[in-house]
């Protein structure tokens, strides 16, 4: 079970608190991780990756561990302590705006 | 007892303002979707209590909200905008070099006037999309980026938008859309083929002024009873066509600047037509700080100043393109909203203004709802 912190406006989007957790199959990487948070919530498809290239928008970033992961390959395996469910997977708008 | 609902998208959110057919008292409902854009909200002439909603961030993309309720609750429906195969892969950038299609937004929704489920959707970069099941799914109707100018089309300093359809109401099988900067194109056989229909328009500000593609349309409006009369508010000039745009003369007249975005027509009188006047391309705000309305009733060339209850001095908003739009009781009501977050509202036809709000998001869309 991967916990996952998501952005306030997906979280109103997908109506649900700060926090959610996925069952991911196989070694969960970012992708699996999203891919499970859609299959949950099909109203935030689209909305963390493109809808065509499947890739992160380009706002969006992912942390784990007080680590960055966003420019890391999707398919990174995440750190063990997020596998182990000891720290959350965050999904992050990024600043930007002023 | 009418009732009347004005469907504001603003860049924070959307807002529903209600009231009777009085038009004095105004319920304010919002935001919904705070935080988002909302550049478009329309609702379902075949089903008044649907409403749609254009959302969007540069976050998170774009999402297409619809409510069966009057826009009491709203879900998600489909967000899958995807270019049909086959199209051209780039049209012009700013600097004329080519620059790959790449989805940004819905600009503009516009739902059947007969079935609840069919709804077209503008987008940036310029692209038609349909769907037949209520939003859940869209295809786009890939014969308007076939025409063989696609791939010249340039955008507007507001993106290569298409910002306006119009269904005719007798033939449901023509529909016009505007695009900026690329002009009017009309389909004649339910959107499969399309042709341009600039004839007439005259851009200074493009390398051949009366090309057949390539002028900055900002909005074409149409009265139901006429559907072959259009007019037009071009970047520059204001224009009519008697024949579904074969042909548009300028009608611009004694108007003191010909620049603005909006353009509308009186519900009942197909020959009373308002713009707002903005001072100039460079200068997006009224003239002398002063907003006005200016308001036609022999379809152009002739026009009267309606400032009465509108800011005289020192206003430097602007009215947008989808930002105006009429009711149909009688006195028709007029609407118009600002990128100051005032929404404006005449119970007569444009003779007084009084604000329904005055503090809202900048405002990006006005739709109104006339409702028994």
């Amino acid at each position: 079970m991967i916990r996952v912190v998501l952005p306030v406006h997906l979280r109103t989007l997908a109506a649900v608190g700060c926090e959610v957790t996925v069952e991911v199959t196989g070694a969960p990487t970012p992708r699996s991780v999203i891919d499970a948070l859609e299959a949950r919530f099909p109203m935030l498809q689209g909305t963390i990756r493109d809808h065509v290239t499947q890739q992160r928008r380009p706002l969006v970033r992912f942390f784990a561990c007080q680590e960055d992961l966003s420019h890391e390959s999707l398919d990174t395996p995440l750190p063990d302590a997020v596998i182990a469910g000891a720290e959350p997977f965050l999904i992050v708008g990024a600043m930007a705006g002023g | 007892m009418s009732r009347v609902r004005v469907l504001v998208g603003t860049r924070k959110g959307a807002f529903v303002l209600t009231s009777d057919g009085q038009r004095s008292k105004w319920d304010v409902s919002g935001p919904h979707f705070g935080g988002w854009e909302v550049y478009h909200l329309k609702a379902s002439p075949a089903d008044p209590n649907r409403l749609f909603a254009s959302q969007s961030t540069s976050w998170f993309g774009q999402l297409i909200q619809r409510s069966d309720d009057g826009g009491e609750t709203w879900a998600p429906v489909g967000n899958k905008f995807t270019y049909a195969d086959g199209g051209p892969a780039t049209h012009k950038w700013y600097d004329g070099t080519p620059h790959p299609w790449e989805f940004a937004r819905v600009w503009h929704l516009e739902p059947s006037t007969t079935d609840p489920d069919l709804l077209y959707a503008g987008v940036q970069d310029a692209g038609l999309f349909r769907t037949k099941d209520g939003g859940q799914t869209w295809q786009e109707l890939p014969g308007l980026r076939a025409h063989a100018s696609a791939p010249n089309w340039q955008p507007g300093a507001g993106g290569l938008c298409l910002h306006t359809i119009l269904i005719d109401p007798v033939n449901a099988s023509r529909i016009f859309i505007a695009i900026s900067a690329a002009g009017v194109f009309r389909s004649d056989d339910a959107g499969a083929t399309w042709r341009p229909i600039n004839r007439g328009l005259k851009s200074e500000g493009i390398p051949d002024p009366n090309a057949e593609v390539g002028h900055c349309v900002h909005r074409i409006a149409m009265h139901r009873s006429r559907p072959n009369v259009l007019f037009m508010q071009k970047h520059w000039d204001v224009m009519r066509t008697d024949d579904a745009g074969e042909t548009w003369r300028e009608v611009s007249g004694n108007l003191p600047t010909d620049f603005g975005f909006p353009i509308d027509v009186h519900a009942h009188e197909p020959e009373t037509i308002y713009v707002v006047p903005i001072k100039s391309d460079s200068e997006h705000y009224p003239p002398d700080g002063k907003l006005r309305v200016y308001r036609s009733r022999t379809g152009g060339n002739e026009w009267e100043e309606l400032a009465n209850g509108l800011p005289a001095r020192d206003c430097y908003v602007n009215v947008l393109r989808d930002a105006m739009a009429v009711d149909s009781l009688d006195p028709c009501g007029v609407y118009f909203g600002t990128t100051g977050g005032q929404v404006y509202a005449s119970a007569n036809a444009g003779d007084r203004w009084a604000p329904i709000v005055r503090d809202l998001p900048p405002v990006l869309s006005v739709e109104v709802q006339t409702l028994s």
